[in-house]
């Protein structure tokens, strides 16, 4: 006899995220669908996505000053699936070439990688700048924004 | 929503009025500053130059225009007081050389410049403490000490309106090349350049903050936010770490190589410091 798994699967490590030839990421992340009202926060938090230093979100209205280095993302799901845009969000470069986006899930390949803002080098191993699951509750909350 | 619509309105047309015609700085009505340039020859993507001082606010702005409301000449006052003072325990000061400040009006202008003798490019502050410690024989200041920073805006103060024109041919290419590399490398877990924000995003709002060109010709720069004087390097410093990146140090190689490139972004505006900035 065979028990289930209790837990859920573990996420794939940021090197083993599996992009079409588009930048597409068909799987979520962790295996479930994202809560968007805790994507919400982590778009608005500097500490986290901090995704409004760059683009407008007019349903964010109460946060204080968005950015306009990106588009503005009011009905950005009317323009991409829910696959592109884990991919936009898990590495833009795969999207969008050469982008000034960051990509949120990815840990290695940098230049004189720092230890977060201290400016000192990194120590050892880095975090993506979001987790997984994070990553897919960004996606949800992004699915939300239809015009 | 409506805040937000009416601050995008301002500014677009903030952006087209300083297009048009632009606000003029003169400073104690009587330098004219060169706040926009044609773009020297090197730059490929940028055509016109500007100074941070375009992309302040005007409170902030009129900061610059009467030495009594630039809380930078204080320190560039600082720097006036120190120059005839002995460096050290040496009976020499800086006026034991140089009969006052004024005679070394235009060094500013022209640095970081080659140093034949030492076969090097060297920033102001080098040239400081080269005199300090090989002329008069004291001890060098820290590179973005306040004693340092004092006298770069006191030598920047007797400057300004000079056209900043940083020699970038000869034996100081090498290290301009490598910091035209710096510039164009995207550095830290943020993969940042400084051209990311500085040449294809400068007049776009990055959260708070309006993003300039991050020009060097209005440093040291009173920073109203730290309420301190600035220096280049540790602005630098500010930016690198900003990208989740490990910095280089005030004073490296890699940032004086910098330094020569950034200033010669600036080739043709006019030496401004010490400038007020937010
Ligand atoms: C430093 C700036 C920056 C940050 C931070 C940033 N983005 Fe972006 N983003 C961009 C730019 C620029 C583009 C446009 C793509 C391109 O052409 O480079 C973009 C494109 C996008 C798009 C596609 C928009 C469309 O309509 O085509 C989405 C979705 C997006 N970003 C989401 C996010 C999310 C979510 C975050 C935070 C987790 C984020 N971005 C953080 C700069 C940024
Ligand atoms: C003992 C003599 C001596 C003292 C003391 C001295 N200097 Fe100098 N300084 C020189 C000489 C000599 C030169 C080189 C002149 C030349 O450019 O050929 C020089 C050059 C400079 C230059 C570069 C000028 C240029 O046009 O490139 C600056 C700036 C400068 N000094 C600042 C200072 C300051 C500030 C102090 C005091 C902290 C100081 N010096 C103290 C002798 C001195
Ligand atoms: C993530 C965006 C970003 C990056 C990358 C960045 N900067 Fe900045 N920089 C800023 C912001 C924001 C300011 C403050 C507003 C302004 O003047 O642009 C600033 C200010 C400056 C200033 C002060 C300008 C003035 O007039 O006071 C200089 C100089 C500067 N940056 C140089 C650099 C250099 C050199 C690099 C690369 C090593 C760099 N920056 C990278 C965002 C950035």
């Amino acid at each position: 006899l065979v028990l289930a798994p209790i837990s859920a699967p573990a996420a794939p490590a940021p090197s083993d995220v599996v992009y079409d030839e588009y930048g597409s990421v068909a799987e979520s992340l962790t295996g479930a669908a994202g809560d968007p009202v805790k994507g919400a926060d982590v778009m608005a938090n500097r500490g986290l996505g901090n995704c409004v230093a760059c683009h407008l979100v007019s349903d964010l209205d109460e946060v204080p000053f968005h950015g306009e280095v990106g588009p503005a993302l009011d009905g950005v799901a009317d323009r991409w699936t829910e696959a592109d845009l884990r991919g936009i969000v898990a590495n833009a470069k795969m999207v969008f070439p050469g982008t000034i986006m960051p990509a949120f899930y990815k840990n290695e390949g940098y230049t004189r990688p720092g230890d977060a803002f201290t400016g000192n080098a990194a120590d050892g191993p880095l975090d993506p700048l979001l987790t997984a699951e994070q990553v897919e509750d960004v996606v949800a909350y992004l699915m939300t924004l239809k015009e | 929503m409506l805040f937000r619509t009416m601050t995008a309105m301002a500014l677009v047309l903030g952006a087209t009025t300083a297009q048009a015609e632009g606000p003029e700085l003169v400073i104690n009505g009587e330098i004219p500053i060169t706040t926009r340039a044609p773009a020297p020859e090197h730059m490929e993507y940028v055509r016109e130059v500007m100074s941070g001082w375009e992309f302040r606010s005007p409170e902030t702005q009129a900061f610059e225009a009467d030495d009594f409301e630039n809380p930078g000449m204080i320190f560039a006052e600082d720097g006036r007081t120190a120059f005839s003072q002995p460096l050290g325990d040496t009976d020499q000061s800086c006026a034991s050389c140089h009969e006052s400040p004024e005679t070394l009006a235009g060094a500013r202008a022209v640095y970081p410049k080659w140093d034949p003798e030492r076969e090097e490019v060297q920033t102001i502050e080098m040239q400081i403490n080269e005199c300090i410690t090989e002329r008069a024989g004291a001890e060098a200041w820290g590179y973005t000490s306040q004693p340092m920073t004092n006298m770069s805006a006191l030598l920047a103060s007797v400057s300004r309106g000079m056209p900043v024109n940083v020699a970038i041919d000869g034996p100081a290419h090498d290290t301009w090349l490598q910091g035209k590399e710096i510039y164009y490398t995207r550095y830290g877990q943020l993969e940042l350049s400084c051209a990311n924000c500085h040449e294809d995003n400068y007049g776009n709002m990055i959260r708070a903050d309006h993003l300039s060109q991050g020009q060097i010709n209005g440093f040291p720069t009173y920073r109203l936010k730290n309420a301190k004087l600035n220096s280049v390097h540790d602005r630098f410093k500010g930016c690198v770490r900003d990208t989740r990146a490990e910095t280089f140090s005030p004073g490296s190689p890699e940032f004086i190589a910098l330094e020569l490139y950034v200033a010669s972004r600036g080739n043709g505006l006019s030496v401004e410091g010490p400038a007020v900035r937010n």
